[in-house]
């Protein structure tokens, strides 16, 4: 209280000063969310982390030189890549087209709900499916083999394809959605501006939306990439799990619950995530070579 | 195929329509710009005067009708193939350019060579007095300079029409005086054709060679701003120049061309500017219509009976409200300072008082 009364006469008093720097009532409530990520994140990533280097042979860093001295362990880095990263651009590559499209629309709100729908359903369902609709007897042999395309059914599941095809099914709606939002961002005024300078529908893209659009791109892509790259489900069910895509989490699993070895398993979670990392920061490091402020002609 | 940088004697708007789904934002729009000409297309929000500019920058399709610059016709026509410099209220700056790519964006489209590219951007920098700002982007101007830049940006490609779209609406009062001198002084040097967007009457009455009045997407009336002024055509024209005072009244006969009004008893003289439906003839119903600054006490038994509810002061003189004995409110001018609730009269010059029989 004195030391209340005492900032009254000498200047602002302690709350004001702590008002100033940003730090009010309102401030307590991050707490409940900072708890939430230190027991739910920070703890179990800590925990994970240290885990890792009680390998069984007692070694500091027995699991990490066991990891990239076996091909069959060190491989399934590049064989996650191989398929994360083409699926990520692919749906990227798809989604800015149709996003400029959908822009337009005045009914956006059916068509971003039939999207989302594949994000609900989740990967194992949709894995599913394909395994009906890919199948010898399912329509798109059957299909095809009735137009004479085909004379015997093909098989596209149990492989590389089988899951490349599910990743870009189940991360499409993710993505679009994401594309859609940083598209509409841009206030339509800055292409009727080009427009009438003189900037076709090419020029307008390439000097006016794609420059605007490649921060947020950049962060669509990151997040995608991430989803893809943390891939278990379809590469077990579609694809071919002791193979081509034998992917990084089939191999951590594999630790876990097959050889018991928790020590190991973090260790492959630890790089899985390193890897994850690199690629998000390459990314946003080559945003920053882009303009960052706000995609709006004028101040508001 | 650009009409760009080519010039023109006359644009003409023949029948002009435009619709969204079932409502018709320009109910054909018949007008003819002659080249070098400042015209304001001035009106109330929602008279389609946005719209109509849209329709000749090319940036919304005409529903019907044709727009021609002389005997060519442009409104088939994608906007980047016109060549025309369009303003836009926002200022639609490219936040990602600096001022000087922004305002050398128009050339660069057109493949002007860079050294003359350069040369001609410092120019429309000099003319808008910006080129301290040159490396700047966007965001880091004021309001005024951005206003400044997307007018720089438009008329550097030396376009033969140049529409602007409400562009001092999102400016201080102090700047859009300043701004206003600075667009008629660019217009002026560059002899080039505008078409101004405003519902600004001031505005429009200051910089335009003609003004066009809109309403509900059609043309209520055209002309110079002093013509305007002095004469609105309609009842909603004269509301927008100022002619604030609507009185109801009954039509007692004509004075020459002067009508005479019974308003509450009191008969005052106006000129009729439209005649009731079947003619003047007296006891039909008209609308004598009044500015504010054109009406004051007459200090005699003449005039208006009305009891005065407020004073504000001026500066030059005393803004007064008065309710006449229906309950209509009169605006006034006063030399003098008056007592709330006082009884006056109040009375104009027969030649500042205008008579709409047509009440539309």
């Amino acid at each position: 209280m004195s030391a209340v009364m005492e900032g009254r006469a000498d200047g602002p008093t302690l709350r004001q000063r702590l008002a100033a720097r940003g730090i009010d009532g309102a401030t307590l409530l991050v707490l409940p969310c900072v708890a939430l990520i230190l027991g739910l994140f920070i703890y179990p990533f800590l925990y994970g982390l240290m885990l890792s280097f009680e390998p069984k042979d007692g070694s500091l860093f027995g699991n990490y030189a066991r990891f990239f001295s076996e091909p069959f362990l060190y491989g399934t880095i590049f064989k996650t890549l191989r398929l994360a990263f083409p699926v990520t651009l692919l749906n990227l590559l798809i989604a800015i087209p149709i996003a400029f499209r959908v822009r337009l629309l005045r009914r956006q709100r059916l068509l971003t709900t039939l999207l989302v729908l594949p994000i609900t359903l989740g990967t194992v369902l949709v894995a599913e499916g394909m395994l009906f609709y890919f199948g010898p007897q399912g329509w798109f042999n059957r299909s095809l083999m009735a137009v004479g395309l085909l004379s015997t059914p093909v098989s596209v599941l149990n492989g590389y394809w089988g899951v490349f095809i599910s990743l870009v099914l189940t991360g499409f709606p993710f993505t679009f959605l994401l594309t859609l939002s940083y598209v509409s961002g841009i206030d339509p005024s800055l292409e009727n501006a080009a427009a009438t300078l003189g900037a076709g529908p090419a020029a307008r893209f390439r000097e006016v939306f794609l420059p605007l659009l490649v921060p947020g791109l950049a962060i669509t892509f990151c997040l995608s990439f991430v989803q893809a790259y943390s891939v278990l489900p379809s590469a077990v069910l579609v694809g071919d799990p002791a193979n081509v895509t034998r992917v990084i989490s089939i191999a951590a699993y594999q630790a876990a619950f097959e050889e018991y070895d928790y020590s190991m398993a973090s260790a492959i979670a630890m790089i899985m995530g390193a890897v994850q990392l690199l690629v998000v920061v390459a990314v946003l490091g080559c945003r920053s070579l882009f303009y960052r402020g706000p995609a709006a002609g004028a101040k508001g | 195929m650009t009409v760009g940088s080519t010039t023109f004697k006359q644009l003409h708007l023949q029948g002009v329509r435009r619709e969204f789904d079932a409502f018709t934002a320009l109910k054909g729009l018949d007008l003819t710009v002659e080249r070098g000409e400042f015209i304001a297309l001035l009106g109330p929000s929602g008279c389609g005067k946005t719209t109509a500019l849209n329709c000749i920058a090319g940036l919304l399709p005409v529903s019907g009708g044709r727009i021609m610059l002389d005997d060519r016709r442009v409104d088939v026509l994608r906007p980047e193939e016109r060549g025309f410099g369009m303003v836009f209220q926002n200022y639609a700056l490219f936040p990602h350019m600096t001022v000087r790519k922004n305002i050398g964006f128009g050339l660069r489209m057109r493949g002007v060579p860079k050294p003359e590219l350069e040369k001609r951007v410092d120019a429309a920098l000099a003319a808008v007095r910006l080129e301290s700002q040159a490396q700047k982007l966007p965001g880091q101007l004021s309001g005024g300079q951005q206003q400044r830049v997307a007018i720089a940006r438009a008329i550097v490609v030396e376009p033969p029409l140049v529409l602007m779209d409400e562009p001092l609406s999102n400016l201080d009062a102090k700047l859009r005086l300043e701004m206003r001198q600075e667009i008629r002084r660019i217009h002026q040097s560059l002899g080039s054709t505008t078409i101004y967007v405003t519902h600004d009457q001031e505005e429009a009455l200051s910089l335009a060679d003609r003004i066009v009045v809109l309403r509900d997407g059609a043309i209520r009336q055209v002309g110079t701003p002093a013509e305007l002024y002095a004469l609105p055509a309609h009842l909603d024209v004269a509301d927008f120049m100022g002619f604030r005072n609507r009185v109801d009244g009954e039509l007692v006969g004509m004075e020459g061309e002067n009508a005479l009004l019974d308003i509450e008893g009191t008969v005052i003289r106006g000129r009729m500017r439209t005649a009731p439906a079947g003619g003047a003839a007296a006891g039909k119903a008209a609308v004598a219509a009044i500015r504010p600054d054109d009406l004051e006490p007459t200090g005699t038994a003449d005039g208006i009976p009305v009891r005065v509810e407020a004073v504000e002061y001026r500066g030059r003189g005393f803004h007064g409200v008065g309710v006449t004995a229906s309950g209509t409110e009169l605006h006034f001018a006063s030399p003098h300072p008056l007592e709330r609730g006082a009884a006056i009269r109040l009375g104009a010059d027969a030649g500042r008082v205008l008579v709409f029989g047509d009440a539309r």
